[in-house]
């Protein structure tokens, strides 16, 4: 417990082996209070075994994780749900943690589904399932909060507005942030530290810096570290199309 | 009015459908209905055992399901076999051990039907003395794990992230499951103890829409089973285990009604 105290997980050259493959491998990284890191990177090239490194689901790893917190927010990338139980969102909220009802609905409130609240959770869309997943997390006030491509299925105004909720959230709870996403441009508007990875640690650094990285150009493409540079500039124009650049 | 031995099964029964009816909610939420017959079928070895060496019929029922518990862990880790290949397997081998012990045991006259299937006349003074405060630590210890039991039922990777511990909770519900067989072995009988777990635990989900509906509803469903279920056993002179458990069916088949009905309201 040498650190200084703003650390909330660090990861000392983590690995994860699946069936004797390596799903990543060699990665550090630190998330500090009121900071938002993100994992960027093609499919399969580790980014959720990370998180999950980080939120210490895997159990034999190689390297090493330090955990400075129990308050954790979670966001999965993939949530398969057992509809043989029902369950409302209501419910749902009080998950694994007993919170006040006044905090739920503010954060059913926040992510704009707090219509939803007595509604069954099988009877979402998918979307307003991943509005109340992230309401979920927030909803706790969290020290970590993980959220693995938290925005999926979510239109392109409620994404925005989301990423925009997701900085604010950072700031005013002073809680740090793994964030896991595809989208680029909203990305990193917000970013303080980008690691960039392909089965390990490509590179990583401010938004600014990945751009400038060789690996990143060949791993993305000219084009979305031009996204980076355009963020470091204070985003002085627009992209409306966004689709290209995700498929990447 | 009646018979202290039908007294004596009314209390038992009633006991243990208050256990059944929460801890049936986890087994149908979990998809547990065959693990709970590996382990009833385990349980005649149980009483064999209990029977050769003298000992509680219920601490011995609880302490073989119990490490045919354990055993099925561990060959779940050791083994590639499929989790129901598995189950299988302990199931009929513990079974045919179990009976080929009893072909051993000749100096001892078994009442093979009444272990099957329940036997109200079984029910003794001690049995429900057993049946009470071990069902009321089963419940006790159940709602002791819940949250992370219930966090882990809907998806384990969150409680596993946000510190819930749910492999604990695992492991204390299998012990949780051997306990609840070996109570209701007697007056259920091994062949139909799951039916008890499930039956009313599917009816209460075909009548409600949050998990504390579902559990509540799943303890009157087995209360009224085991009220029908025994009184017409008195009636007809039939076995208490399959009479309850039809008097489930029958609730079961009622709590159908209701899912056409809000089908028909939804469209």
């Amino acid at each position: 417990m040498s650190l200084e105290n703003s650390t909330l997980v660090k990861l000392n050259n983590a690995g994860f082996k699946q069936n004797n493959k390596w799903l990543v491998e060699g990665v550090s990284l630190t998330v500090e209070r009121g900071k938002i890191v993100t994992l960027i990177g093609p499919n399969g090239s580790g980014k959720s075994t990370t998180a999950k490194i980080a939120l210490g689901i895997y159990k034999n790893i190689e390297g090493s994780v330090e955990k400075y917190t129990n308050k954790v927010g979670y966001v999965p990338q993939k949530i398969s749900i057992d509809w043989t139980l029902p369950l409302r969102v209501h419910d749902f909220m009080l998950l694994t943690e007993n919170i006040k009802d006044e905090a739920i609905d503010e954060a059913l409130n926040l992510t704009g589904v707090i219509h939803l609240k007595n509604k069954n959770l099988g009877n979402l869309s998918g979307g307003e399932f991943q509005r109340v997943l992230i309401a979920r997390a927030i909803s706790k006030k969290p020290e970590l909060l993980v959220l693995d491509e938290p925005v999926q299925g979510v239109d392109y105004t409620g994404e925005i507005a989301l990423y925009e909720l997701i900085k604010r959230i950072s700031d005013t709870l002073n809680c740090g942030i793994l964030l896991i996403s595809h989208d680029l441009h909203t990305v990193m508007t917000a970013t303080d530290h980008v690691v960039c990875l392909n089965g390990h640690v490509c590179c990583s650094g401010t938004p600014m810096d990945v751009a400038k990285n060789n690996e990143y150009k060949t791993l993305f493409g000219e084009q979305a570290s031009q996204i980076l540079s355009v963020y470091e500039h204070k985003h002085d124009h627009v992209h409306s199309d966004k689709g290209e650049i995700k498929k990447n | 009015m009646f018979d202290d031995f039908f007294i004596r099964a009314l209390i038992a029964g009633l006991g243990i459908a208050l256990v059944t009816g929460p801890l049936g909610c986890f087994v149908v939420w979990r998809r547990l209905s065959y693990f709970g017959d590996t382990l009833s079928h385990s349980a005649l070895l149980g009483v064999t055992i209990a029977y050769s060496f003298e000992i509680n019929i219920a601490l011995s029922v609880f302490l073989i399901s119990s490490l045919v518990a354990l055993i099925l862990i561990q060959l779940q880790k050791k083994t590639n076999l499929p989790g129901d290949a598995l189950l299988g397997l302990l199931a009929h081998s513990s079974l045919a051990v179990g009976l080929v012990v009893i072909g051993f045991l000749t100096f001892i006259r078994f009442d093979i039907m009444g272990l099957l299937f329940g036997d109200i006349l079984a029910v003794t003074t001690d049995d429900l003395l057993i049946i009470w405060t071990g069902g009321a630590l089963i419940l006790l210890v159940l709602k002791l794990i819940w949250k992370p039991l219930f966090a882990s039922t809907v998806n384990y990777e969150l409680a596993e992230a946000e510190g819930l511990n749910p492999d604990r909770a695992k492991a204390i519900f299998t012990i949780l499951m051997a306990a609840v067989i070996a109570i209701s072995i007697k007056m259920v009988g091994l062949l139909l103890i799951t039916g008890m777990l499930i039956i009313p635990a599917a009816m209460a989900r075909n009548l409600s829409d949050s998990p504390q509906k579902m559990v509540l509803f799943s303890i009157i469903g087995g209360l009224l089973s085991v009220l029908l279920g025994l009184f017409s056993s008195l009636e007809f002179n039939t076995s208490s285990g399959p009479s309850i458990i039809m008097a489930a069916l029958v609730l079961f088949i009622l709590s159908l009604l209701n899912i056409k009905q809000s089908i028909k309201l939804k469209n």
